[in-house]
């Protein structure tokens, strides 16, 4: 028996156990120096898989699971400008950043605000990437393939260029949404002046980008369920209003549930529309958690309140997400 | 009997192309706006009513990019980026290799921790990773800001499934060949790797191009800002030249026009896989 295609059959195979055991069960029987030899031979083999997944492996940990503790660390001391150049000046504070949170009018309006944007935004995504992906689906012409690459654009294009575009479409005085309303003789729209207006028309621009998406997501879905299902139908003389209620619907529910929960996660994070185009405001209208977390950091430099700011908007987010998946669970028994 | 039915058919099916067809062009409109105004001198793009088609084109907002504001060097920054996530990329390829193809000590937990931090949110990680990099000495630097998004776990979850139906018998093979563990990687593994290559390497172009958030908290000195942080500032320095403006918006859209007409199915494949913006 060879040891070292022992060693070779160990490395690479699904069924096989686990590199370290099987190279000690291997190494054993055989003699004397060769003995030695095969070991290293199989710690180096050992090394390899190591190798290839330790690059990504750590920086995912780094960025994706140390940042997460280190938010939670930093939430509970006075990190500042002046701690971030002289940790000795850093202190303990407690729940202090905590108990601030809940006493900050600002705080209190950006969750809101965030409440506001998800409250717009989730069901105008849905509606609308369901809505053109129905219409989509009817045909498979080369003008809809076309079509569905234009509804796709938005997502894959630049936010700030976006944010750049909108801002020029709502300007009030030569905008071209209230030069075509003037067309219409209505009264010019303070699209980002208004408080009230501006939240909409931050959702409205981010509905535009995000639909593309799912309407991919949805057409992939509408692809997948069977014609029978449709035939069988009509033969029992079902409209398609019917269709679409009994069939379509229904064999959509994952993929409703998808685009829903990665919908909101995504507008509880809402973040760049506001920053770029009205920074917050006017009168904070537009400050969402995450933009209250961006400059509470980095234009306050209050990096442990700004911490305090994102444990609290990730605990909001994993809540959501499990109310989420346990409405489902109880759908699927019930 | 059949006849009117098709008919109506027919009719029904121009109604939805048509009723789509206008939902294309609102959807469209943004940029066809922003084309035609980045064509336009200063004084037109202020004109009431307005012109759909400039009357005197004029490059001159794009040269401005380039003379007045610091556009090519924002490019080359941007290009930097590009090149770093794409290093990224082959540690997500070699990592799913890894994952796929042996069995090691602590491969599940190491594996399901990666899929974890799928679920972490960008903005939480936001105040924790400018102060990790911080004390790492990387802020203000290019490494620093591709370094948040250089690996990405569903990078490496595609990769491992894929690299799953690569046949044992061929690393094997090369094996008994005495190849070594890298050159199998590079030689045999990646090459079979094409159609997934492609779908990744469109998507980490794109992120790449479009990255904003990390270049705007990590980078302070705009010597390093890249496109979309610069075109972010233009709008603030400039904000009542809307010619210039939309200028700088098509200079940061085309190239991923030109890519996504060219690598269209890849986009779409990734993008409906993965489920991520």
């Amino acid at each position: 028996m060879s040891i070292d295609i022992g060693g070779r059959k160990l490395t690479p195979t699904g069924e096989q156990p686990p590199v370290a055991q099987s190279a000690l069960s291997q190494v054993t029987p055989a003699p004397g120096t060769g003995r030695l030899r095969a070991a290293a031979r199989a710690v180096r083999r050992g090394y390899h898989p190591y190798a290839f997944i330790a690059p990504s492996t750590l920086l995912l940990i780094a960025f994706g699971i140390v940042p997460i503790a280190l938010a939670l660390f930093v939430s509970f001391t006075d990190l500042d400008l002046k701690g971030l150049g002289d940790h000795s000046q850093v202190r303990f504070v407690g729940l202090e950043n905590y108990t601030r949170l809940f006493d900050d009018p600002l705080f209190h309006r950006s969750v809101l605000n965030t409440v506001i944007f998800v409250g717009l935004g989730v069901p105008g995504v849905l509606v609308v990437s369901l809505t053109v992906a129905l219409l989509l689906n009817t045909a498979t012409t080369r003008l809809f393939r076309w079509l569905r690459a234009l509804f796709f654009l938005p997502s894959i294009t630049n936010i700030v260029a976006i944010a750049v575009v909108w801002g020029y479409l709502y300007q009030t005085d030569y905008g071209l949404l209230n030069q075509l309303l003037s067309v219409l003789h209505i009264d010019a729209v303070p699209w980002l002046d208004d408080p009230e207006t501006s939240r909409f028309s931050l959702a409205l621009m981010a509905i535009w980008r995000g639909s593309g998406l799912n309407v991919m997501i949805f057409l992939a879905a509408l692809q997948a369920i069977p014609t029978e299902y449709y035939e069988a139908a009509a033969l029992d003389g079902a409209g398609r209003w019917h269709r679409l209620r009994y069939i379509t619907l229904p064999m959509l529910r994952f993929a409703i549930f998808f685009v829903v929960v990665t919908t909101l996660i995504a507008w509880l994070q809402f973040f760049e529309e506001p920053f770029v185009l009205t920074n917050g405001g006017p009168l904070d209208a537009t400050t969402s958690v995450s933009l209250f977390i961006y400059k509470t950091g980095f234009n306050h430099f209050e990096y442990g309140y700004a911490s305090a700011g994102s444990f609290v908007l990730f605990l909001i987010i994993i809540v959501v997400t499990a109310i989420q998946f346990r409405s489902r669970r109880a759908e699927l028994d019930a | 009997m059949t006849r009117p039915a098709t008919r109506s058919r027919r009719n029904e099916r121009r109604a939805t192309a048509l009723v789509l067809l206008i939902g294309g062009l609102l959807f469209a409109a943004p940029f066809l706006w922003s084309l035609s105004s980045s064509f336009k001198p200063r004084d037109e793009v202020l004109d009431v009513p307005p012109s759909l088609i400039p009357d005197n084109a004029t490059w001159a907002n794009f040269a401005r990019l380039v003379t007045e504001l610091e556009f090519g060097r924002y490019l080359g920054n941007t290009l930097v980026v590009v090149a770093l996530s794409f290093a990224g990329l082959l540690f997500n390829a070699m990592a799913g290799y890894g994952f796929a193809k042996f069995r090691f000590r602590g491969r599940n937990t190491l594996f399901f921790t990666v899929l974890a931090t799928m679920m972490i949110p960008v903005q939480v990680a936001m105040i924790p990773t400018y102060l990790l990099l911080n004390e790492a000495g990387l802020t203000n630097t290019r490494l620093g800001i591709a370094l948040p998004t250089l690996v990405s776990a569903f990078g490496v979850f595609l990769f491992r499934q894929f690299m799953t139906t690569v046949p044992d018998s061929l690393l094997e093979a090369a094996r008994l060949d005495g190849a070594s563990e890298a050159r199998i990687f590079f030689r045999i593994v990646l090459p079979l790797c094409g159609p997934i290559l492609a779908v990744q390497g469109t998507l980490t172009f794109i992120a790449a191009w479009n990255t904003f958030l990390w270049p705007l908290i990590i980078a302070n000195d705009q010597n390093l800002y890249t496109l979309s942080v610069g075109l972010s500032l233009l709008r603030g320095q400039n904000s009542s030249d809307y010619g210039l403006q939309m200028a700088g918006a098509v200079f940061m859209v085309a190239p991923v026009l030109v890519v996504f007409i060219a690598f269209q199915r890849y986009v779409v494949q990734g993008f409906t896989t993965s489920g991520l913006k």
